[in-house]
């Protein structure tokens, strides 16, 4: 009896305190959301009130009203070059085309010039020279070289998306554990499947890391393409826009490629997960 | 199994040792043109079957001793054998313990212990049939899915132990490799590790800062100097009957006795190395 009280008390308090624990928990997180969206209101309603009424300032900074009001004209009854959903697949392709080609020639150079050191140093001073330049000017020179078609803004969004998973690759094969290059060395792999098995197992942390950024840069590239010369996408739905004085028009392009962003980032996010599942979940410390 | 040519009269397993190293150097050159030398003329011999274990200072050059047998690093002078065959790339029928965690995160313990065979070109069904075979030896059976993170470092420790081991090496090399570990769990894991041992009895090399679980594993315990340009001092061979108890071996007479010898050589050397550190760290402070 004297020994049983102190037990069940002892579990009574656990429970109260993962209770407790979960209700902080909850409580935080709706603090958090109603917070993001205060933050919203207070942010595009700042917008509406400034631009006010006057016609000027809705011509040259667009306004909230405004901008959703496209939208729903947009959806409802296409833009000045065709339909809506026509602009969105255009610009996604070439932006989905140049990613995965990007990436994958990245990926393959990073890893390649990272385990053979030779062609490293051989490499290196071009690699540098091409990297200085503002790489956005050669859409021009893609532009007057392969047309208006869809091939100058892949080529545009490979350039772009290009250079930045092949610098994470390459550090990632740097940065590999030279003891798990020599366990599976010693445990019989050869050098490709420890590049294989190792390496790039390894270096997708850093590569995986490079492509949310690389996303972003696809879509930069296939606006800019667009902008350069073409006759349909995103990009030059702007240009329209902003060619006839219609600030909401560009805003409203603008909040698609947000949402665009965001779907992609979804999935880059699931993908990551899945690539990366073996490692540890991050546990929660002291916030320092 | 007597051979009748006159050149192998006596029979070969008394004639060769499993890892003959003669007065070998190893020097490292530093990317600033510097060198430094890790092992100055060490000659050390490990019969088939033999548990050697080498103690000494840090900086002695005990690790690198491992990587020059096991093929990973070769030798500036002198000769590094394994079975009579000279080390030139990676020496086959080895197997390594590392002393941080060497086996890959990002695969389960199955395709860890899976890796050996498949490198040495066995088909998967077998390959997986040894491993889940060798999991169970270590005692891990129904954690083959894991992954290395969901273990505990000593569980981690014992997925290492059926990597190498799976292969079946003549010479496995240990380099600290229950160092991380907490002192019970280290105990139970010398335990089995003799255990395994006995069952394929290959010859070891097993690198350790720590004299007691030298000389409760080993058959012969080698003292090295302190570094730079480390080399063997002193040999001693440990008498202690087999099989042994790890925890419980400590106590008897005959072990404490080793162990105050072995201490009497080792202690100089280490009051070198640590002078030497701190005269470094004087330098650097200054």
């Amino acid at each position: 009896m004297t020994a049983a009280a102190p037990v069940t008390a002892v579990g009574t308090q656990e429970a109260d305190i993962a209770s407790a624990a979960r209700l902080r928990l909850r409580h935080r997180r709706v603090t958090v959301f109603f917070s993001q969206i205060g933050l919203l209101i207070v942010l595009l309603g700042g917008w509406q009130l400034v631009v006010g009424a006057d016609q000027l300032k809705i011509v040259l900074y667009g306004e909230p009203s405004g901008i959703f009001d496209q939208l729903v004209t947009w959806f409802r009854d296409g833009t000045a070059i065709g339909p809506l959903w026509q602009q969105i697949a255009a610009t996604l392709e070439e932006a989905l085309i140049g990613f995965v080609i990007g990436t994958a020639l990245g990926i393959f150079s990073g890893i390649t010039l990272g385990r053979i050191r030779f062609l490293a140093e051989v490499f290196s001073p071009y690699i540098k020279v091409l990297n200085s330049i503002p790489r956005i000017v050669l859409g021009s020179v893609f532009v007057l070289a392969l047309g208006l078609g869809i091939e100058s803004k892949i080529l545009l969004v490979i350039v772009l998306v290009f250079f930045g998973v092949f610098f994470n690759a390459f550090q990632g094969v740097r940065e590999v554990d030279r003891n798990f290059i020599a366990n599976a060395t010693i445990l019989g792999a050869s050098r490709w499947e420890v590049t294989w098995h190792v390496v790039l197992p390894s270096a997708f942390t850093w590569i995986v890391a490079s492509l949310h950024v690389s996303f972003g840069f696809a879509l930069i590239g296939a606006i800019v393409g667009e902008f350069l010369g073409g006759y349909q996408g995103l990009g030059e739905l702007i240009k329209n826009a902003q060619g006839t004085f219609n600030a909401n028009g560009v805003w409203a392009a603008m909040v698609i490629l947000g949402v665009v962003a965001l779907i992609a980032e979804f999935f880059i996010t699931r993908l990551e997960n899945r690539l990366l599942r073996w490692r540890p979940p991050q546990l929660s410390g002291p916030e320092l | 199994m007597s051979n009748p040519s006159p050149l192998f009269s006596t029979p070969l397993s008394t004639r060769q040792p499993a890892i003959d190293l003669q007065n070998v150097t190893k020097r490292f050159t530093t990317p600033s043109g510097s060198s430094y030398t890790a092992i100055r003329d060490l000659t050390l011999q490990v019969a088939p079957g033999e548990f050697c274990a080498i103690v000494g200072p840090t900086g002695c050059g005990k690790s690198t001793t491992l990587t020059l047998v096991s093929g990973l690093e070769h030798p500036s002078a002198g000769k590094v054998e394994v079975h009579g065959k000279q080390v030139i790339g990676i020496t086959p029928g080895v197997g390594f313990m590392f002393q941080t965690d060497a086996v890959l995160p990002w695969k389960s313990v199955l395709d860890n212990v899976i890796m050996g065979p498949r490198f040495r070109g066995t088909d998967k069904v077998n390959a997986i049939a040894s491993a889940k075979d060798w999991i169970r030896r270590v005692g891990l059976a129904g954690f083959e899915d894991r992954f290395p993170h969901q273990l505990s470092g000593g569980m981690r420790k014992r997925v290492a132990l059926a990597q190498s081991l799976i292969n079946e090496p003549a010479v496995l090399l240990m380099d600290e490799p229950f160092s991380a570990l907490d002192v019970q769990t280290r105990a139970i894991m010398s335990n089995e590790l003799l255990e395994l041992w006995d069952v394929t009895r290959p010859a070891v090399i097993f690198v350790t800062h720590d004299l007691e679980e030298a000389i409760a594993l080993a058959d012969k315990v080698v003292v090295m100097t302190a570094g730079p340009g480390g080399t063997v001092k002193n040999t001693f061979h440990i008498d202690l009957p087999r099989p042994r108890v790890v925890q419980e071996i400590r106590f008897e007479r005959r072990f404490v006795d080793l162990y105050q010898q072995i201490w009497e050589a080792l202690r100089s050397e280490v009051d070198i190395a640590y002078s030497q550190s701190t005269h470094a760290d004087m330098k650097a402070a200054s």
